[in-house]
């Protein structure tokens, strides 16, 4: 399908915006504020129990036999369910389903769902689960992902080809070898990044309930509402016409609720099973082991340059810890590689990655999904050329910028490009030319720069359907209601959603009213990851706009008599410009709109153009538009402790347009303290018994208001051209180099080379002393 | 079950609760006062913080029965006792913080701003360090801290009196807002469909 309702990134009638471009409250920022915001687990529906999970205290286990008939004996016990009650197979990649709700004849990981009791309380449900007896027969766990890569018995998914291979991705473009042989400088290098987790305040939880017209609805902490109906529609057994998934509130995902999850299922068989509404809400320690966060990645890289730093060649070769399940592995795998090839000229690129199954709890897509772990080996790569070269590092990527309106070695569109102007304002504002290579002995600064998707081409199950729609209803009020599937995760889709509306249809932003993630209520969006929901739902509202707009403004210049270009919306008023005693507040010109036209609304939809490399996989990591970032990370190494001070960074992000520049200076921030959590302290670890080293939010070390470093936010507007009013990604792009850039930055700091992620002290400290015994010797 | 005597946001309630149960459970559970989150049920997040007597508490820590008899503020206390004082809106540190866009999900916010509540209370004029000493017992995932601190800062600037300014963002701004009346620009595009 070709890209439908691109608009141009300016409104046509007029020069400036109204609304765009300045800051405005969130539309949910009130409710949020007071605590009138209803999330998940604030759901109290009369006649309501309550659901607990048994889960597996094994890694790697065969189910011999399941044993129920005590917990269901249990006084206040309604209902019992094991893998038998939820057989089909589920999966949010069509191609790979192999997840079950309950496990059906093996366990794959500690925490692994076994049965789910509904009960009066949470205190009698967990009481139950003491009395559900399960036979297990062990087998070897794999922990260690080149074990399971090396051996493929037994099998942790039984029947797949390829033994514990979870999905193997080589591809190739341009004379690699060539490129190498015409490098006169090459640098190669391992590199460690460890697993990481998204760690949402809020715990996920969902609630059930079975109408006795058949209907379903489930409430959930979800990020994906569609696909959740699709799979529950499809294990329920239950027409997805009769499933209605309903977002509330969502207390941070972060890529940790874009999988369908085993409570969804158990809590809506729960409710069928009883007549009676169900809730589960896990604990932090089951949110932990649910995980689907970053995949632990082992990486080598290649990378040639002629003397003068232009990139000839680059080889990767990844090896992925995928944990038990299959979750988003597949696209994970594509991206690793495919997300590399910007904002710099690859002239010849080779990836080789690998994602290995092991019984570690299920790794997935978080913030940055795929494309972190390979951005922090390159950047450090491209800083060790640099060095060779001796080269400033801000030159070197200069240098080897791919530009704009341009095409990746992968064949992925670039449009818009503003990474010369991110490295331009992290170079000024952190005065790195003054400074770098200057300061003093344990402090340094570094750079890195990345590239991310706004969306992806590849809608997770084939089909020509519009990516995005929206629904408008206009009342005679005065008040503009959009509906839209899309999931506003925190990150303010939905107040991005009336934005638009007010700019397009000139009223204000207090008098539109949104609805959104409600699959009975609102059209389809595809769901809160890949960063596309500005940009696709964006486009899809400005879509819908034009068209009442059109209908409004007919009305207004039959009514006056006059062209239509002379009538203008805005502010709340509809005005003649060319007669001051024409103006009309926008309740009128509705009014006088429905009036003339019948009841008022509109449709609009987004769907993307046809887009990415002709090869298999060539779609995968193929965007409408590409977001830009560079960082500057000045740290300060203590090496009798070896930690490790961020005095400061600085984040320059091009997100195209910033829509409301409060909302996209929050991504920034937000982003930028996520990676250097990753950089630092965070690590999702599972020891050799496949037990979680620390599932709670004091063993994993979240940073507090004391442990974030300033950050400085710096917007670049590169207007997209197919964006909505220019506008483009934020949430994920400024994660990436802000890893990287601390790691060169310690490198300038101390001359220590880090490439095994977290740089815990106790790390530090010893490459130090490596160091210096090397130096020595 | 054990029989509780509270002072809730400003309320003399008397609610019976099993005896192991925490403040928060009573909270969410009984009164239905759905505002104060669970993050974490151990402590660690700070997201159930409310006022016990004044004092910033994790209510998922604290038993119930030592709440006995005590006052306890949460978030849905802050904009009743504002309005009781004469005050319009909400409490001057809800409205910071929605000013500031400093709730992203808003699942942690309400601890904070309870948090920030309690230092204000203590200390009108309370430096960085201090604001940010004052909230490192609530986790916030989302913002990287900036607008809260900001929204804390915001708010205690306001309350000394200075003029409201809105955080400066890095952004160039080339548009000017229209006038209201006529100019005589030349729209196009209007009528091009």
């Amino acid at each position: 399908m070709a890209a439908r309702d691109i608009h141009g990134p300016k409104p046509p009638w007029g020069e400036h915006f109204q609304v765009i471009g300045q800051g405005h409250r969130k539309v949910d920022g009130p409710a949020k504020a007071t605590g009138d915001a209803i999330y998940a687990d604030d759901i109290v529906l009369p006649g309501m129990l309550h659901a607990k999970t048994l889960r597996s205290p094994h890694a790697h286990a065969k189910i011999k036999a399941i044993r129920t008939d005590k917990a269901l004996a249990l006084e206040g016990v309604h209902a019992v369910i094991t893998g038998s009650d939820l057989p089909e197979y589920y999966g949010i990649i069509p191609w790979t389903p192999d997840e079950n709700a309950l496990a059906v004849d093996k366990v794959r990981f500690i925490g692994d769902e076994v049965a789910a009791v509904a009960a009066v309380d949470e205190d009698t449900a967990n009481r139950a689960l003491e009395l559900i007896e399960v036979d297990y027969e062990p087998l070897h766990a794999f922990l260690d992902p080149n074990e399971a890569l090396g051996r493929g018995e037994p099998q942790i998914h039984e029947g797949r080809k390829g033994g514990n291979v979870s999905k193997h991705v080589e591809l190739d473009f341009g004379d690699v070898d060539g490129g190498f042989e015409e490098a006169e400088v090459v640098v190669e290098g391992d590199y460690s990044f460890h697993g990481t987790t998204h760690g949402a305040i809020e715990p996920h939880c969902a609630v059930a309930q079975f109408g006795a017209d058949g209907n379903l609805t489930l409430w959930s902490s979800t990020q994906i509402t569609h696909y959740v109906q699709r799979e529950i529609s499809k294990v329920l057994g239950i027409g997805p016409q009769h499933v209605r998934v309903i977002q509330p509130c969502l207390g941070g995902a972060f890529g940790g609720k874009s999988d369908p999850f085993s409570l969804e299922f158990c809590v809506s068989k729960l409710a069928m099973l009883t007549g009676r509404p169900v809730k589960m809400l896990w604990t932090r320690e089951e949110v932990f082991y649910a995980h689907r966060g970053r995949h632990p990645a082992q990486m080598h890289y290649r990378t040639g340059a002629t003397r003068d730093g232009r990139l000839t060649a680059v080889d990767a070769k990844i090896l992925l810890d995928g944990g038990a399940y299959s979750s988003y592995g597949l696209v994970t795998t594509y991206y690793s590689g495919q997300l590399l090839t910007g904002p710099y000229h690859f002239p010849a690129y080779r990836f080789d990655s690998t994602r290995v199954f092991t019984n570690s709890p299920p790794c997935g897509p978080k913030r940055g999904h795929g494309s972190v772990q390979p951005r922090f080996a390159f950047e450090v790569q491209l800083d060790r050329l640099a060095e060779k070269l001796e080269l400033d590092p801000i030159e070197l990527r200069r240098r080897n910028f791919q530009g704009d309106s341009t095409e990746t070695i992968n064949g992925q569109r670039v449009t818009s490009n503003g990474f010369l102007e991110c490295l331009d304002k992290v170079e000024a504002a952190s005065d790195w030319k003054e400074r770098r290579g200057k300061l003093p002995f344990g402090r340094g600064l570094g750079v890195a720069g990345s590239m991310y998707i706004t969306g992806t081409n590849y809608p997770i199950y084939p089909n020509d359907m519009p990516q995005a729609g929206i629904q408008l209803k206009v009342d005679r009020s005065g008040l503009v209601t959009v509906f839209t599937g899309g999931n506003d995760i925190g990150q303010g889709s939905n107040s991005v959603a009336a934005y638009l509306v007010a700019e397009e249809l000139g009223v204000e932003v207090s008098d539109v009213r949104v609805v959104a993630a409600d699959t009975d209520l609102c059209p389809v969006d595809l769901g809160a990851y890949s960063s596309r929901v500005t940009f696709m739902v964006g486009n899809a509202v400005i879509d819908a706009c034009r068209k009442l707009r059109a209908q409004i403004v007919d009305t207004l210049a039959t009514t006056w008599e006059c062209d239509k270009k002379r009538v203008r919306l805005m502010r709340g008023m509809a005005l003649d410009l060319e007669d001051s005693e024409r103006a009309i507040t926008m309740r009128e010109a509705f009014q006088l709109t429905e009036a003339a036209c019948d009841t008022l609304g509109a449709t609009g939809s987004y769907n993307t153009p046809k887009l990415g490399g002709d090869y298999r996989g060539g779609a995968i990591g193929a965007s409408p538009a590409y977001s830009f970032t560079a960082h500057v990370v000045e740290v300060d190494v203590d090496c009798e402790t070896g930690f490790i001070g961020v005095k400061k960074v600085w984040c320059a992000h091009d997100c195209g347009r910033a829509l409301n520049p409060r909302l996209v200076a929050g991504q920034i921030e937000g982003s930028v303290y996520m990676g250097i959590a990753e950089a630092l302290l965070e690590e999702h670890k599972i020891n050799r018994f496949g037990l979680h080293e620390g599932p709670s939010l004091l063993d994993y070390p979240m940073p507090t208001t004391l442990d974030t470093p300033e950050i400085e936010a710096l917007i670049v507007e590169s207007v997209d051209p197919e964006g909505p009013y220019g506008a483009k990604e934020a949430g994920e792009g400024p994660l990436h180099s802000s890893i990287p850039a601390l790691a060169n930055a310690v490198h300038d700091a101390v001359g220590l080379r880090l490439t095994d992620l977290p740089f815990t002290p106790a790390k530090v400290l010893r490459a130090l002393r490596e160091m210096e015994s090397a130096a020595g010797a | 079950m054990r029989t509780l005597h509270l002072l809730v946001n400003g309320d003399r309630l008397t609610v019976a609760a099993p005896d192991h149960w925490t403040l928060v459970e009573v909270l969410r559970y009984r009164l239905g006062l759905t505002g104060t989150k669970q993050g974490c049920d151990k402590g660690d997040c700070g997201a159930c913080t409310v006022l016990l007597d004044g004092k910033p508490t994790l209510a998922c820590i604290l038993p119930a029965a030592r709440a006995e008899g005590h006052e306890v503020v949460t978030i849905e206390g802050l904009r009743p006792a504002h309005c009781a004082e004469g005050g319009e809106g909400t409490d001057p540190v809800q409205d910071a913080f929605d000013r500031c866009d400093a709730l992203q999900c808003g699942f942690c916010q309400p601890g904070m701003m309870l948090s920030a509540r309690a230092l204000l209370n203590e200390n009108a004029q309370p430096d960085r360090e201090t604001i940010q000493e004052a909230l490192s017992g609530n986790l916030c995932r989302c913002t990287g801290y900036t607008q809260i601190i900001e929204a804390v800062e915001l708010t205690v600037a306001e309350a000394a009196g200075a003029d409201p300014v809105p955080p400066a963002w890095q952004v160039d701004r080339d548009g000017e807002d229209l006038p209201l009346a006529p100019t005589g620009e030349t729209a196009t595009g209007e009528g091009e469909d």
